[in-house]
């Protein structure tokens, strides 16, 4: 048996995990990164659209700042984010797009002068300042105030993931490729690493580490209607679960992104909407303005998503053989800046549909695509219950997001988060009191347990089959567990996945190769993802409410007074078949931005009796400190800037704010 | 709605009712099994609606066969994993529509790659190894740069330029077609060339052409490419990859008659 020692076990070799990485390796500790594929084919490679950061450099994000961001973000997350965590994070987004910039991001820039732009449908033309002139350029997107999203072309993840992997090669962090983390180390409340598996050969290792990251993304492949790649199928937070230590927070959290193409459910990119498109119906009509008539097409993904689904339950959709669709109207922008700003749209739509969006328009619906929920975490990335554990990007709930997730919030959380959660990992990896000292006699029980469960999977007498099991659990996520969601659907989606999760610990294999054997892999990971499920799907069935998307039909109001709280889940024993909630109440009384309504969506909700109390007290301080600078008032409501680490608490410099930089000390 | 009448696309024409049947005659091989030798193994599939290859060979494993290797990650044409010789032709399965081919398909690994199994082969170590040689990172003129500070300045059509040879994916398709990679083991390629061009025109980057020189300036570089093309017109992505590398070549030839 192998052991193999680090001070850093980085899982997962997208944009977090290279972060985090690059992060530890800057301060002086080994690492090693685990990815079930080459680091640059990770699914962060899909984000097309942009990264948020207040940057404030386009005319139309003229005066943008921290204070902009921070609120767009609360409001998207219908009030579940934590607002620490939140305010660390839009601190550190202009850092982010700047020290890629550093490190080579060809960020598409500012061109000084007129531009014509499509807004409202409308053919507008705005003027770039001179003084922008070659700075990192920002589009719109959904649920934003100003236009925030930096963006490369249409491949910004693709790009960041370029130069986030060639720094990592830079800074010769190895990363194994191929290699799965299939369950993670632990003892009396610590975590030692991981038992990998080698998806060539076969064969199980065990990594050692001081420090162990969980940045393996989403949980996507839950459902079967999804724009994520074949790889998010949770494992990383699947593992976490299965320590019966760690928690998950707001699994029931699932975001269904408007534009997937029907019916494949690849993603076209938010900002086709951003940069004018359309949806129209089956009789070529704009029907957005009729239910958003503030937002349109640019509410928050929740909003948008449901309000088509609701449109073709009247009877709106388009009928094809396939099912039915809505149409996403790109033409008006022009051939020149689809081909050229929106050219990964352009290639999809061609090679996938034969369709050419410069002519026609796009099928699309609605498809599942991202999880907010994930390994919980303090605002260090560190879970609270499992010491030495870290999660940060899509398979964390660092819980910057809330119930919903801004469009070009999520390829900024994984490279902030890297950063931050990289810093906090080397402090922890500094401490003399973290070294390692488990004995390699339980490494090896652990490592001898996991090949005892592959062993029963390949040479027992099993009878059913991972991939029916794994289609089916799709079926039901898809059916019973999406956009629009009633408690007697979610009660059945609970039992028959309850069923499954029994019926899968009985699967035989028909291929039973040692090396590597896709069935085999289908078969282990979806006992883990028939886990997951019944975490999103027992979440959802509990949560009494509609809060961001997670939209309840029989219970239409978000309700303060009640569910102001992140649902929790552990599995605490591995014979169980549920997983046991808990609940964790956000305080009223420390918010920033206390709740109320989104600017979009459903007005009415039910206050927290903390509410009133709270609002009065940010309006008094409001009026107390009118004449103040941005920065003192803020201070006085939320204090945070002693939870960043020192290098990242500066004052981001803008055109409109070139206020000499007072790092705090 | 006349306008809409006039603007919206045809109703999707059904598909005849009867389907093809497509034979997959795909090359077999692991190395890692003992006794296993090289074979192509014959599949029979009914064809169906919008059918690409990333959906044929999943239902070939699901149904058929559940040993078959090969890689998919994105299935939507962009993350470069599913390069494979469709009948001769390396490209991109994920994105391969079976109606675009004939009944008879053929399929093997991309040649030059260490081979995992069946379709899979190891692009990943190649293009790490390649990366590692030509030292593909940004090497910073201002490395202390403060990230609270106006990032640095640059002209829109520059970063657009870069941005046009930083769309490489990495998929392999370039070197599996490429005629000097076919004599060379050691030959870094067009994926290897265009990376050096791309760090060459940005302004961020201290290196020079000497230094690019030290990297390309032999025949396991740009002075390897017999001009054949074949990477220019495989490319996914269309790179301009013909372009960029005689571009480096005339380049690193007037450096070397130095």
């Amino acid at each position: 048996m192998k052991i193999v020692y680090t001070d850093v076990l980085v899982i997962g070799g997208g944009l977090a995990g290279l972060r985090i990485a690059i992060g530890a390796r800057r301060r002086g500790h080994d690492v090693i990164i685990l990815s079930l594929v080459p680091p640059k084919r990770s699914h962060s490679a899909a984000a097309q659209g942009g990264m948020q950061a207040s940057l404030g450099n386009v005319i139309k994000g003229q005066g943008d700042n921290e204070d902009v961001h921070f609120e767009d973000t609360v409001r998207g997350s219908d009030w579940g984010a934590d607002q620490d965590v939140v305010r660390m994070f839009v601190n550190t987004a202009p850092k982010a797009v700047r020290e890629l910039a550093s490190w080579g991001l060809p960020w598409s820039r500012v061109q000084q002068g007129d531009r014509q732009v499509i807004i409202n449908s409308q053919k507008v033309t705005i003027t770039e300042r001179a003084e922008a002139q070659g700075l990192v350029a920002q589009r719109d997107f959904g649920g934003t105030k100003k236009w925030r999203t930096c963006y490369v072309s249409d491949g910004t993840g693709h790009a960041m993931l370029q130069t986030m992997s060639d720094q990592a090669i830079g800074e010769k962090i190895p990363v194994h490729e191929r290699a799965e983390a299939i369950a993670l180390i632990h003892d009396a409340g610590r975590c030692y690493g991981a038992i990998v598996r080698n998806l060539v050969t076969g064969e199980l290792s065990a990594y050692v580490a001081k420090a162990t990251a969980i940045a393996a993304g989403g949980a996507g492949r839950l459902y079967r209607v999804t724009t994520n790649a074949v790889i998010c199928e949770g494992i990383g937070a699947a593992i976490a679960l299965e320590t019966g230590v760690a928690t998950l927070g707001n699994m029931e959290a699932i975001q269904f992104h408007p534009t997937g193409i029907f019916p494949a459910g690849i993603l076209v990119t938010e900002g086709c909407r951003g940069d004018g498109g359309l949806l129209k119906d089956v009789d070529g009509h704009r029907f957005m303005p009729d239910y958003e008539p503030e937002k349109k097409e640019l509410a928050s993904r929740d909003v948008v998503s449901r309000r088509m689904e609701e449109h073709i339950a009247k009877g709106k959709g388009v009928q094809s053989r396939f099912g039915e669709h809505i149409w996403l109207d790109i033409t008006l922008l022009g051939e020149k800046h689809i081909k050229h700003n929106l050219r990964e749209v352009y290639d999809i739509c061609h090679h996938f549909m034969g369709v050419d969006p410069v002519k026609d328009w796009i099928p699309v619906r609605p498809a599942q695509h991202y999880t907010m929920g994930g390994v919980r975490t303090n605002h260090t990335g560190e879970s609270p219950t499992l010491k030495g554990l870290f999660a940060a990007g899509e398979a964390a709930c660092w819980d910057m997001h809330g119930f919903n997730r801004l469009g070009g919030n999520s390829v900024a959380e994984t490279v902030v988060a890297g950063m931050i959660v990289g810093e906090f990992i080397a402090d922890f990896c500094d401490k003399p009191a973290n070294d390692v000292n488990i004995p390699t006699g339980l490494v090896h029980e652990v490592l001898r347990a996991e090949q005892a469960k592959l062993d029963t999977l390949l040479g027992g007498k099993g009878t059913e089959s991972g991939d029916a099991l794994k289609q089916r659990m799709q079926e039901i996520m898809t059916a019973k567990v999406g956009i629009f969601r009633r408690g007697e659907d979610l009660k059945s989606a609970v039992e028959e996945l309850e069923q499954l999760l029994l019926r899968s610990r009985n699967i035989g294999l028909r291929y039973k190769a040692r090396g590597a054997n896709p069935e085999l892999v289908t078969a282990y990971r979806v006992q883990k993802m028939l886990k997951l499920a019944l975490t999103v799907s027992y979440g959802a069935y509990t949560r009494t409410e509609s809060r961001g998307a997670h939209f309840r039909q029989d219970f239409p109001r978000r309700n303060d007074a009640e569910w102001l709280k992140r649902t929790l889940a552990t599995w605490r024993n591995p014979g169980d078949s549920m997983p046991t909630l808990n609940y964790e109440p956000l305080d009223v009384t420390k918010m920033e931005l206390p709740p109320g309504w989104r600017g979009y969506g459903a007005k009415d909700y039910i206050d927290h009796p903390d509410t009133p109390q709270r609002a009065a007290e940010v309006e008094a301080l409001k009026q107390k400190m009118a004449a103040a600078p941005r920065f003192d008032f803020q201070e006085a409501l939320l204090p945070y800037k002693d939870k960043l680490p020192p290098r990242f608490r500066g004052r981001n410099e803008r055109i409109d704010e070139m206020s000499p930089n007072e790092a705090a000390k | 709605m006349s306008e809409a009448a006039v603007q919206a696309p045809k109703p999707a024409t059904g598909d005849s009712a009867v389907h093809r049947e497509l034979k997959f005659h795909i090359l077999r091989y692991n190395p890692q099994e003992p006794g296993s030798v090289p074979r192509l193994q014959t599949y029979d599939l009914e064809e169906a609606d919008g059918m690409t290859l990333f959906i044929a060979l999943n239902e070939i494993k699901e149904k058929q066969d559940p040993s078959l290797q090969y890689d998919f990650v994105c299935r939507a044409g962009i993350c470069g994993s599913c390069g494979m010789l469709i009948n001769g032709r390396p490209t991109l399965a994920c994105r391969t529509l079976t109606k675009n081919l004939d009944a008879e398909i053929t399929l093997a690994p991309l040649p030059f790659f260490e081979l995992i199994g069946d379709l899979s082969v190891n692009t990943g170590k190649w293009m790490r190894g390649m990366s590692e040689r030509l030292a593909g990172w940004l090497h910073p003129k201002d490395p202390d740069r403060s990230i609270d500070r106006l990032e640095e300045r640059m002209e829109p059509e520059l970063a657009d330029r870069i941005y046009e040879l930083d769309r490489c994916i990495e998929c392999g398709c370039c070197v599996a077609a490429c005629g000097t990679a076919r004599m060379r083991q050691d030959f870094v390629g067009a994926v290897g060339l265009n990376r050096v061009a791309r760090f060459r025109i940005d302004p961020r980057d201290k290196r020079t052409d000497e230094d690019f020189y030290e990297l390309i300036g032999d025949d396991q570089g740009v002075f390897g490419c017999m001009s054949l093309l074949a990477c220019h017109d495989v490319c996914p992505k269309e790179l301009p990859l013909a372009t960029q590398i005689a571009f480096m070549r005339r380049k690193m030839v007037s450096i070397g008659w130095k």
